[in-house]
């Protein structure tokens, strides 16, 4: 189900844990599921659990808690923009309307050739750095002026 | 680590800083750590054999609060751990930095991490403890990724591991990555995360000290808080004391966002007048006119810009002004700012940020996110700012965690102070500031 990769390093997080508390590794191993498989499936949430012996509910239930973890198929590339307070005050409502636009989606759509999601998120925690969007969970793009959003936007054409 | 991120400005911390005193944004690494002294206040207390109880007093006279909002001193929370107890106890970093205008967390991280693991061995040092998990925000992945390297860094300097420089302290520290849940910046929350569940808050009591991570005695700090550790144990908790005031021990990293014209973080003492801090922010955005701040992070209390004007930077002066230092964020806004939509943007965060667990909180923050949202949208009612103190009032003190109040304190202190504001948009159904100025945006972000 998932690589020898990725389940290397699942074993890297379960390590940090004590021996008998292996569920502590379940976000980590649901994120590099997430990485490997694009979006959580049941099928593949129930094999976290089955690695880590955990109830599948519970494995369910720390995905559908955690905003970050997608349970249905995203975009290849994930744009988050967080339009919090600080950030609106810094041009974040500009920027999402800028991404909407040129990517022709509302909030929580996807463009039709499955390239690009868009999602409002809350606080990342950069607030100095607005507008701000989250690409793919991983990648922090700062100070996305609307110019910004188009380097941005051409460069994931590529 | 973005093309659009400007050059990074050493002086950006301020000629006060001690906690980011010498940072160039890129000496990070251990060898760097070492050259500027680091790691130094652990080995003076590892070669002398200092008591822990010695170690725990120096904090007491420093008069160091928890950083991360409660403000609790953090000697005392120390003092709390039943250090003779068998087993396995737990030292937590904090590091789920996500209460709105605060990114201080994210910079101690990435420029001086070492900071954070050393003033971490000293508390599980000094708490007889035997592990410890720093816990760091999922949306800032460069920055956990640095942060187990430098993890690599000091075990293999002999830092962390058994016999931490041929003595007989042992530890261990490892890393753990949130994946987007504001809630587990409460503490409670955040260990039920660590245990890999959902981050629901925990009763209390039992406190963490006695019943925390898998039911071992376990304290949590803040970021910020740790890494003012070293300094204090090499310089002495009076000294330390000394940068502030009395009962406000030390420097304190303000982050400032919003209207000013160079936002970021600023370490100033404790006791800094706020236009001070403003200024050295640039001042304000384009020099219009400050209208309001919200001084420590979105759930503290919003003050009006003239009486923040008036205030010192410290626990004490910002609680007498009617609000909270909080995290140390302050959001800066500007007469162009419409305040029922920034409240109603506040009021979506909380509603959407709720865990679920508690009634008055979770119907709640839905209540006044709606209630805001007619207001703002020109649908208001008459009765609604009754309502929304009604709502308010029916959570302050009616949830298990601080987040219930956190949603009501924001929506008290925008009425009480912008209530001509609310009057106006319920009136007239449009906006006294004017649509143009609504730089909060053009349409509701939601």
């Amino acid at each position: 189900m998932l690589s020898g990769e990725s389940l290397k390093k699942i074993d890297t997080e379960v390590a940090k844990y004590p021996a008998d508390q292996k569920q502590s590794a379940v976000m980590a191993a649901l994120a590099l599921a997430q990485e490997e498989k694009g979006h959580l499936s049941t099928e593949v949430m129930d094999f976290v659990a089955g690695y880590l012996g955990m109830a599948p509910v519970a494995v369910f239930e720390v995905a559908s808690f955690y905003t970050m973890y997608d349970l249905a198929p995203v975009g290849r590339h994930k744009l988050c923009v967080c339009t919090n307070l600080p950030c609106a005050l810094s041009g974040a409502v500009e920027a999402a309307e800028h991404l909407k636009k040129k990517l022709g989606i509302d909030w929580n759509e996807t463009t039709p050739d499955g390239r690009f999601t868009l999602k409002q998120g809350e606080c990342f925690g950069a607030c100095g750095d607005a507008p701000v969007v989250l690409v793919n969970n991983k990648k922090m793009a700062s100070f996305m002026t609307p110019e910004a959003i188009d380097k941005m936007l051409a460069e994931l054409q590529k | 680590m973005n093309s659009a991120h400007p050059p990074f400005d050493p002086g950006i911390y301020g000629p006060e800083a001690v906690l980011m005193k010498g940072i160039t944004g890129e000496n990070w690494r251990l060898k760097d750590y070492e050259a500027r002294g680091g790691y130094a206040a652990l080995k003076k207390i590892l070669a002398e054999k200092m008591a822990p109880d010695a170690v725990i007093a120096e904090l007491k006279r420093s008069a160091l609060r928890g950083r991360g909002g409660a403000g609790f001193p953090t000697g005392l929370k120390w003092s709390f751990m039943p250090r003779q107890a068998p087993g396995a106890k737990y030292m937590v970093c904090n590091s789920d930095e996500g209460e709105p205008g605060t990114f201080k967390d994210r910079d101690i991280l990435r420029y001086n991490p070492h900071q954070v693991i050393e003033g971490m061995a000293i508390g599980v040092y000094a708490t007889g403890s035997t592990a410890g998990y720093n816990y760091i925000h999922g949306e800032i992945w460069d920055i956990y990724e640095r942060f187990e390297e430098a993890l690599a860094e000091a075990r293999a300097a002999g830092y962390i591991g058994r016999n931490v420089l041929g003595s007989d302290f042992s530890w261990e520290l490892y890393a753990h990555h949130g994946w987007g849940a504001y809630i587990c910046g409460e503490e409670t929350a955040l260990l039920e995360s660590i245990e890999g569940k959902k981050g629901q808050p925990r009763f209390r009591p039992p406190f963490p000290a006695s019943y925390g991570l898998y039911g071992r005695p376990t304290t949590i700090n803040n970021t910020e808080t740790f890494a003012a550790v070293p300094w204090i144990m090499l310089n002495g908790g009076q000294a330390y004391l000394e940068l502030g005031r009395p009962n406000n021990g030390g420097t304190k990293i303000f982050s400032v966002s919003g209207h000013v014209e160079r936002p970021g973080n600023y370490e100033v003492r404790l006791g800094t007048p706020f236009a001070k801090l403003l200024e050295m922010a640039g001042g304000m955005r384009g020099g219009r006119r400050i209208k309001a701040v919200i001084p420590g992070g979105s759930s503290a209390p919003v003050v009006p810009g003239q009486v923040m004007m008036q205030t010192d930077l410290d626990y004490d002066a910002i609680a007498k002004a009617g609000s909270m230092l909080g995290s140390g964020a302050v959001i800066v806004m500007d007469e162009t700012v419409c305040m029922v939509r920034a409240l109603e943007r506040l009021s979506y965060f909380y509603f959407e940020e709720s865990c679920g667990q508690c009634t008055p909180c979770r119907e709640g923050t839905g209540w006044m996110y709606r209630v805001v949202h007619r207001i703002e949208s020109g649908r208001g009612r008459q009765e609604d700012l009754d309502l929304l103190a009604n709502v308010a009032e029916n959570i302050m003190g009616r949830t298990i965690c601080a987040l219930g109040d956190a949603a009501a304190l924001p929506v008290r202190s925008f009425v009480k102070h912008f209530r001509d504001e609310f009057q106006y948009h319920i009136d007239h159904k449009h906006c006294l500031v004017g649509a143009h100025a609504a730089v909060v945006g053009n349409k509701a972000a939601v």
